[in-house]
């Protein structure tokens, strides 16, 4: 349910290196809380963004949330296909259901988000 | 169900007769070329229609309603009834703008003044104005004031609102429609504000701090003067969403408590019937530091005791059409008289007293989020039933079944599977009784059937809705008919 292979947050995002580029997500956990996303207000292309700063809005049949940047960066490129398909979310949150991907990154700022251990234990805690 | 327009068919209700005045010329370019497709049935379809539809709809005149954050209560007839004498429905909003004429509007202008007093005198704030017609509008029309305040001193960095997670969900984009930036505030382990991280955010770039009081977790914050004062000395103000007013009524007034500004929900606390959009009233209240901001234009008595229209100094202007939902005003004015000050007393300890015997019968079956003693609403979560994989959902569904319209659910956001009840001073303990038995049976169905709650509701007129495709799809017109017009 969590990858080893990525960072977590405590307002559950995850992010992860590909191809030389970091990218966010939410967590299962996340869209599990969430319940069936509906809509997914993602950023603009080229925004340089704070670590902790809300940057996207995602909509559920509960609740409407705020999606927060992981680590201080650059917005790059985001998942055009959540515009039509925001459901992919709820059913692929690691792969398809990607929201948007940063370069220039805050390394350090990475290097301290949780790893998926540290992220199983903090959900137990809450 | 058929659509009334499909029930058309040919028939009419109604007939204008002859016409037996001169007719009156009209621009050829402005008629119609063809006549507008109002439905026509017979009188009695049309009664028929309208009661079936009534009776599919659920409500506070035929169910329990306890929908935690919008105080569905009864309200008593009367006000209605008042509202809709001739004098007041008959009386033409704009005569207002017309000096020649406002004399004819005095006894209007009377209940607005003597209604502005009465919500004052309630809410110990100095000044009140009728004008916003709904809670959020009033809440805009209060932070518009704190940014006209702030702007007027000089304070042009003071562009943050602090929210905390438990106040009401518009409050946020009430202070960010007026151009601020907001700042949320976590709760404490006992659901009310989390006074260190408040201390930390309370910057002198804030203008303005934002509380629900009670908040959405139902308990009243106990640090209020405390909190005041952190704010105060920062040079902020502190409004008061009075959303949940009826929890306090006649027991302690936001004025006295250190509010700076309010708005009232007139169709929650006074008179109205609530839900389905309106009409509401949200009226704004105000400390002597705003009162020179208020929207315009304010009905004040002249020495002789008639009424006229002035603008405040710095009036942040003219926030709705005339003044206000005048008849929303005429509900609340009866509905106070009604009550009279002990009145007004009761409601709030019933409003309490109904909340906490709902929280110490449920709160075995459904663990309340926070273990105390609870003000008017109570929240209780149905998480430990995810094993079942029963969801407050199913619960919200199943309740229906029983006859009951379900509680709020998945709010407060803080709380997980929240369910939250807002039984209200109006019902009886009976009914009170019937919810609760009906809400234990669930619980037991939940463990040992939770399938029965999974399919319901099944005696509504639909059961279970598509709730995605509703909210990514939705589309409520009528497909129009192929007719030229």
């Amino acid at each position: 349910m969590y990858p080893e292979d990525v960072r977590y947050t405590e307002t559950h995002e995850w992010i992860g290196e590909e191809d030389g580029l970091y990218v966010v997500g939410l967590t299962e956990y996340a869209q599990e809380q969430l319940g069936d996303v509906t809509y997914v207000e993602l950023p603009e292309v080229g925004r340089h963004v704070r670590q902790k700063e809300p940057v996207a809005l995602v909509e559920s049949v509960k609740a409407a949330e705020d999606m927060y940047a992981p680590v201080t960066g650059v917005i790059v490129e985001v998942n055009e296909a959540l515009e039509g398909e925001p459901e992919l979310i709820n059913f692929d949150p690691y792969g398809r259901g990607w929201c948007f991907k940063m370069d220039d990154i805050d390394l350090a700022q990475f290097k301290r988000l949780m790893t998926r251990e540290a992220y199983e234990k903090y959900l137990k805690s809450l | 169900m058929e659509l009334i327009y499909e029930k058309c068919r040919g028939r009419k209700a109604f007939d204008f007769g002859l016409l037996d005045v001169p007719e009156a010329s009209f621009p050829e370019m402005l008629k119609r070329k063809l006549p507008p497709e109002l439905p026509e049935v017979s009188e009695l379809d049309v009664v028929r229609h309208f009661t079936h539809l009534s009776r599919r709809n659920i409500g506070i005149d035929t169910n329990f309603y306890p929908l935690g954050s919008c105080t569905m209560k009864y309200n008593p007839k009367i006000a209605d009834l008042v509202s809709n004498y001739p004098g007041f429905t008959s009386s033409h909003p704009n005569l207002y703008y017309i000096e020649s004429l406002i004399a004819n509007l005095s006894g209007a202008m009377q209940i607005v003044y003597e209604l502005e007093n009465m919500l004052s005198e309630i809410s110990g704030m100095k000044e009140v104005s009728l004008q916003p017609m709904a809670g959020a509008h009033g809440e805009l029309a209060g932070v518009l004031m704190v940014s006209a305040y702030h702007k007027h001193h000089g304070n042009f960095h003071k562009r943050i609102v602090l929210i905390p997670d438990s106040a009401h969900g518009t409050n946020p984009a009430s202070a960010a429609i007026a151009g601020f930036e907001v700042r949320e505030i976590s709760s404490n382990s006992r659901g009310t504000l989390d006074i260190s991280e408040f201390k930390r955010e309370m910057t002198e770039e804030v203008a303005c701090v934002m509380l629900t009081c009670p908040n959405t977790h139902g308990l009243f914050e106990d640090s209020i003067l405390e909190i005041a004062d952190i704010a105060h000395s920062k040079g902020a103000l502190l409004y008061y969403d009075g959303a949940n007013l009826n929890a306090i009524l006649g027991q302690c007034r936001p004025g006295d408590l250190g509010f700076d500004v309010m708005h009232f929900n007139l169709h929650k606390t006074f008179g109205t019937p609530h839900g389905m959009g309106g009409p509401g009233a949200g009226p704004v209240g105000v400390g002597e530091k705003l009162i020179k901001f208020l929207p315009g234009p304010r009905v004040v008595m002249k020495e002789d005791g008639s009424f006229s229209l002035v603008y405040p100094e710095h009036s942040i202007g003219k926030i709705a059409p005339f003044l206000g939902h005048f008849l929303v005003a005429v509900r609340a004015y009866v509905y106070i008289l009604m009550q009279g000050g002990e009145g007004l007393k009761s409601i709030s300890r019933y409003a309490v007293l109904n909340a906490n015997y709902v929280l110490a019968r449920l709160k075995e079956f459904f663990p309340p989020a926070y273990d105390r003693l609870c003000m008017h609403e109570c929240v209780l979560s149905t998480e430990k039933y995810l094993e079942h994989n029963v969801k407050a959902l199913d619960f919200s569904k199943a309740i229906l079944d029983k006859g009951f319209h379900a509680p709020t659910v998945y709010f407060p956001l803080t709380v997980k599977e929240a369910l939250m009840i807002e039984p209200t001073e109006t019902e009886t303990k009976e009914t009170l009784d019937q919810f609760c038995d009906a809400m234990i049976e669930l619980a037991n169905l939940a463990v040992h059937s939770p399938q029965t709650l999974k399919e319901a509701p099944k005696t509504t007129p639909v059961g279970r809705l598509d709730e995605v495709k509703a909210a990514k799809e939705l589309n409520v017109c009528k497909q129009a008919t192929n007719r030229d017009v």
